[in-house]
C-alpha cells in the first residue's frame, strides 16, 4: 500500500488460469491464491497476514492443498500458477488448521470476557469458527508483564500469537523501530529492544500497532473509566469535541456501512450521555486553518522565517520530528493541534460568554487517535487556559464502548446539533480527517489570503487518495505553490530529505508546504478507529468526510462566521498575541535512539 | 581503561566489521569479548556506526543465547540441553541448579558469584549429560553431582 515512487512503473500483464474449489479464474499473475480465493467467493482463513503488510508466513493458518502435489501449502505467500488446481477445504486441511490453532491456545490466556478485543478478536473469532473445545489442552501462559508507560497503548504480550504485524508496522511502514521480536522460538515475545518501557522506546503511540495486531495484546489505553467518573460528578462540567475522522468510522461499530456520516448521532449520543456542551474538532480544524494560512503566506509572501512551512496537528508527527527530524523545528507550523486549540478555547472564551467556572470544566475529546492520549500533557502550552485544556482523550473506540454501555440506541437515535459557539464548521475543517485534507484546506484559504478571493475551484485533486507522498504545484493566480503531502510515518524521509539535501547546497526548497499524517490514509485511518482497518476502509471514510465536504455550504475554513466572530469578540486577528498565547506551541529536540 | 577509549573501541569495532557480510554478528561477538557482556550502551553506539536500528540488534542479541546482556557472574554454569543431553536427563539437572542457586537460566546470583546459562549442544554428546563450570567439563552428570560441584566452589571461596 505504500509506496515511495511517485508513477507506477509500465508493466505488460500477464494473466493465468487456475481453478480454486472447482470454480475457475482467472487473475493477474503473481496473484497469491489467497487474492484469488476473493474472486471467486472464497475465504481462506488467515491470522498472520494482513491486507497492509506483506507476508511473513508465520502462522499457516492458511495452508490449501494443490493437486498432484504432496504438500500443502501457505496461500497468503504462494502466487497463483497457470493449470493449478487448489482446494482450500477438506476435512484433513480442517484439521491442520485446527492444530494450529490449538498450538496457539495452548500458551494464551483463556480470558476473553475481560479483554480489550472480546468479541472483536480475530483469534477468538477463529477459534469459535473451528470448534475449538478447552478440555484437553495443557494451556501455559507466559508470564510476560503489562506496558502502560506509553498512557497511550497498553501492551499485553501475553495475548502475543507471534505473528509480527505490529513489527512490520512499526519498523517499516512507521519506520520508528520500537517494537521488536527478542528472542525465539517458544519464548519469541514483542518488546522494544533491551526490555525496556515502550515509553523509554522511540515508540510515538501512533497506535498503528494496536490496529494491526489480530488480538488484544496491544489495544488503546482505556480511559473510559475517568471520564464515567466525571460525568457522575455533579460537579464537573463535562464537555466534548469529536474529530473529523470520527463521525465516518464509528458507525462501524454499530454495523452501519463504512464511511456513513453519522455527526448528529454523535452529538446525540454524547449529551445523553452527560455532557453539557458539545463541540466539535472541525471547529478547532478551520481556526487551525486560518491560523496556519496566515502563518504560511507570512512566510510565503514576505519573506517571514523559513518554507517549507511543515504542519503540525498530527501529535505521532511531532513525536516523530523532535525525536528523528530536530533540524526541521524551524519549518515547523507553531500551530497547536485543532483539538488542543478548541480544548484552550473552552476554558477561556467559552467560559467567559457562559460565564462558567472554567476550573470546573472537563474537557474529553473523542479522537481518532492514541498519540492525542499523550499530547494533551506533552508541554506546559498544553495548560495555556491555565488548567489542562484537554481533560481526557478518548479513541473512537473507546466512544462506541461508551455509547453501547450507555443504553442509547445509536442506530435509531435522531441526530442533534452541535454548540456552535465552537462547533460550527465548513467543509474544510471536515476533510482534515483525510490525508491531503489539511493542504487543501489550508490551499483554499492562503488561496483568499494572497488574492482577496475564493479559488475557482475548492477541489485540489493532486492531493487527494492514498498514495504515500503526494507532490503537485499549485498556480495562485501566477504564483506557483510547491507542495508535499506524506502519511505513515515511513514516507517522511523521502520529503524530508529533499529539504534537507536543497538545504545543504543551498539550493532552492523543492517545496513551500507540506503536510504529514503519522497514520496510512491520514486520521480516517487512526490507531484509535474501528479494527480491520484496510485501503477500502479508509477510502470508505475518506469518501464520507469529501462527499461532506462538497455538500456544504461553505468550503473555506475563513467562511466560518462561528470563527469569524471568535477573532472579533475576543482573539481580535490571526496570529494576535492572544492567538499566540492559546493556540499556538513550542518544540524540542528529544533526540531518541533509533539507530 | 579510560571512558573515552571505551568509546574508541566501538568505533574501531565497527569500523572493522562495517562493509562485512554477517558483520552485526561479528561486531557484537568482539564487543562480549571485550566485556564479557554486550553493555546497552555499546549496543546504542554500535546502531550509530553501523547504521542499523538498535531494534535490530536486539533481535539479535537475544535470539542466539551466547551473548549476554548482563555482567557475567564470576563462575559461570552451563548446563547442555542439546539433544543427547537433554534425553539423558539434564531438565532433571537444571531443575536442581535453579533450585539450589535460586535463579534461572541467563540470571546471575545476586552476589554475583554465579551465572546459570542454558547452552545448545556443547559437541561432546558422548559425555552426556553435561555440565560446564567456566572451563572445567563435567560429564555424566546427574542433579547431585552437578549441585555438589557447585557448593565445592561455594566453599572454596569462603575459605
Ligand atoms: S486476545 Fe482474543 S482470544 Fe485472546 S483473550 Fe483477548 S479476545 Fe480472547
Ligand atoms: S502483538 Fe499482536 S500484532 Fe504483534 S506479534 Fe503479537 S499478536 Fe501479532
Ligand atoms: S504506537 Fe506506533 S510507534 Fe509506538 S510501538 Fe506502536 S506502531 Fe510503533
Ligand atoms: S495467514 Fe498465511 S501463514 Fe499466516
Amino acid at each position: 500500500m505504500i509506496h515511495h515512487s511517485l508513477e507506477p512503473p509500465e508493466r505488460t500483464v500477464n494473466m493465468v488460469n487456475a481453478i480454486i474449489n472447482g470454480v475457475p479464474v482467472q487473475v493477474e499473475q503473481g496473484t497469491t491464491i489467497l487474492d484469488a480465493g476473493h474472486k471467486v467467493h472464497v475465504k481462506i482463513p488467515t491470522l498472520c497476514k494482513h491486507p497492509d503488510l506483506d507476508a511473513t508466513a508465520a502462522c499457516g493458518i492458511c495452508i490449501v492443498r494443490i493437486k498432484n502435489t504432496p504438500k500443502m501449502l501457505r496461500a497468503c505467500c504462494t502466487p497463483i500458477e497457470d493449470g493449478m488446481d487448489i482446494t482450500t477445504e477438506d476435512p484433513e486441511i480442517i484439521q491442520v488448521r485446527r492444530s494450529v490453532l490449538e498450538l496457539i491456545l495452548s500458551k494464551h490466556p483463556n480470558q476473553c470476557l475481560t479483554c480489550g478485543r472480546n468479541q472483536n478478536c480475530e483469534l477468538q473469532t477463529l477459534a469459535a469458527d473451528f470448534n475449538l473445545v478447552w478440555d484437553g489442552l495443557d494451556n501455559i501462559v507466559p508470564q510476560l508483564p503489562t506496558d502502560t508507560s506509553t498512557l497511550s497503548i497498553k501492551l499485553d504480550p501475553k495475548k502475543c500469537i507471534t505473528c509480527g504485524r505490529c513489527i512490520q508496522v512499526c519498523q517499516e511502514i512507521q519506520n520508528v523501530w520500537a517494537l521488536s521480536f527478542l528472542q525465539r522460538g517458544i519464548e519469541t515475545r514483542i518488546a522494544p529492544a533491551g526490555d525496556i518501557n515502550l515509553a523509554d522506546s522511540p515508540c510515538v503511540r501512533c497506535g498503528q500497532c494496536s490496529a494491526h495486531c489480530p488480538t488484544g495484546a496491544i489495544v488503546e489505553y482505556d480511559e473510559t473509566e475517568a471520564v464515567w467518573s466525571k460525568l457522575l460528578d455533579p460537579h464537573a462540567y463535562c464537555v466534548a469535541q469529536i474529530a473529523p475522522a470520527v463521525r465516518v468510522a464509528i458507525g462501524e461499530a454499530f454495523g452501519f456501512e463504512p464511511g456513513t456520516n453519522l455527526t448528529g448521532k454523535i452529538y446525540a449520543a454524547l449529551r445523553r450521555m452527560g455532557f453539557k456542551a458539545v463541540f466539535d474538532t472541525n471547529f478547532g480544524a478551520d481556526l487551525t486553518i486560518v491560523e496556519e494560512a496566515s502563518e504560511f503566506v507570512e512566510r510565503f509572501t514576505k519573506g517571514k522565517s523559513v518554507l517549507p512551512l511543515i504542519t503540525s496537528c498530527c501529535p505521532a508527527w511531532v513525536d516523530f520530528m523532535e525525536k528523528f527530524h530536530g533540524d526541521m523545528i524551524p519549518h515547523f507550523s507553531t500551530c497547536k493541534s485543532p483539538h488542543a486549540m478548541v480544548g484552550a478555547l473552552a476554558k477561556t472564551y467559552y467560559a467567559q460568554k457562559m460565564k462558567l467556572n472554567p476550573a470546573k470544566i472537563f474537557m474529553v475529546s473523542i479522537m481518532p487517535c492514541t498519540a492525542k492520549k499523550f499530547e494533551i500533557c506533552r508541554s506546559k502550552e498544553m495548560q495555556a487556559s491555565g488548567f489542562q485544556d484537554v481533560d481526557v482523550s478518548l479513541t473512537t473506540r473507546e466512544l462506541a464502548r461508551m455509547i453501547k454501555q450507555s443504553g442509547i440506541d445509536f442506530i435509531t437515535v435522531p441526530d442533534d446539533q452541535p454548540d456552535h459557539i465552537l462547533g460550527a464548521y465548513t467543509g474544510a475543517g471536515t476533510i482534515f480527517g483525510a490525508t491531503g485534507g489539511v493542504m487543501e484546506a489550508a490551499l483554499r484559504t492562503a488561496y483568499n489570503l494572497i488574492t482577496g478571493s475564493n479559488p475557482p475551484r475548492f477541489e485540489f485533486e493532486v492531493v487527494r487518495g492514498l498514495q504515500g507522498v503526494k507532490e503537485g504545484e499549485i498556480n495562485i493566480v501566477g504564483t506557483k505553490v510547491r507542495v508535499a503531502v506524506a502519511h505513515g510515518l515511513g514516507n517522511v524521509e523521502y520529503v524530508i530529505n529533499k529539504v534537507r539535501e536543497a538545504k545543504d547546497k543551498g539550493a532552492e526548497m523543492p517545496y513551500h508546504f507540506i503536510e504529514v499524517m503519522a497514520c496510512p490514509g491520514g486520521c480516517v485511518g487512526g490507531g484509535g478507529q474501528p479494527y480491520g482497518v484496510t485501503d477500502v476502509l479508509r477510502k470508505a471514510r475518506a469518501k464520507g468526510l469529501y462527499h461532506e465536504d462538497g455538500s456544504g455550504l461553505w468550503r473555506c475554513s475563513h467562511q466560518n462566521p462561528y470563527v469569524q466572530q471568535l477573532y472579533a469578540d475576543f482573539l481580535e486577528k490571526p496570529l494576535s498575541h492572544k492567538s499566540e498565547s492559546l493556540l499556538h506551541t513550542g518544540y524540542t529536540n528529544r533526540p531518541a535512539y533509533q539507530k | 581503561m579510560t571512558h573515552t577509549s571505551v568509546v574508541d573501541d566501538v568505533a574501531v569495532i565497527a569500523k572493522r566489521w562495517n562493509n562485512t557480510r554477517g558483520s552485526l554478528i561479528m561486531a557484537l561477538h568482539d564487543l562480549q569479548s571485550r566485556h564479557g557482556y554486550v553493555p546497552r550502551e555499546s549496543a546504542m553506539k554500535l546502531a550509530k556506526y553501523m547504521d542499523v536500528p538498535l531494534a535490530r540488534i536486539y533481535e539479535v542479541l537475544t535470539f542466539y543465547n551466547y551473548f549476554k546482556l548482563k555482567p557475567p557472574g564470576k563462575h559461570v554454569v552451563s548446563v547442555c540441553m542439546g539433544t543427547a543431553c537433554y534425553l539423558k536427563g539434564a531438565p532433571g539437572i537444571y531443575h536442581d541448579i535453579t533450585k539450589h542457586l535460586g535463579i534461572k537460566s541467563g540470571e546471575t546470583t545476586p552476589n554475583g558469584e554465579f551465572h546459570l546459562q542454558i547452552v545448545r549442544c556443547i559437541g561432546c554428546c558422548g559425555l552426556a549429560p553435561v555440565v560446564t563450570i567456566n572451563e572445567q567439563l563435567l560429564a555424566k552428570m546427574n542433579p547431585h553431582d552437578a549441585v555438589e560441584h557447585i557448593c565445592q566452589i561455594k566453599e572454596g571461596a569462603e575459605k
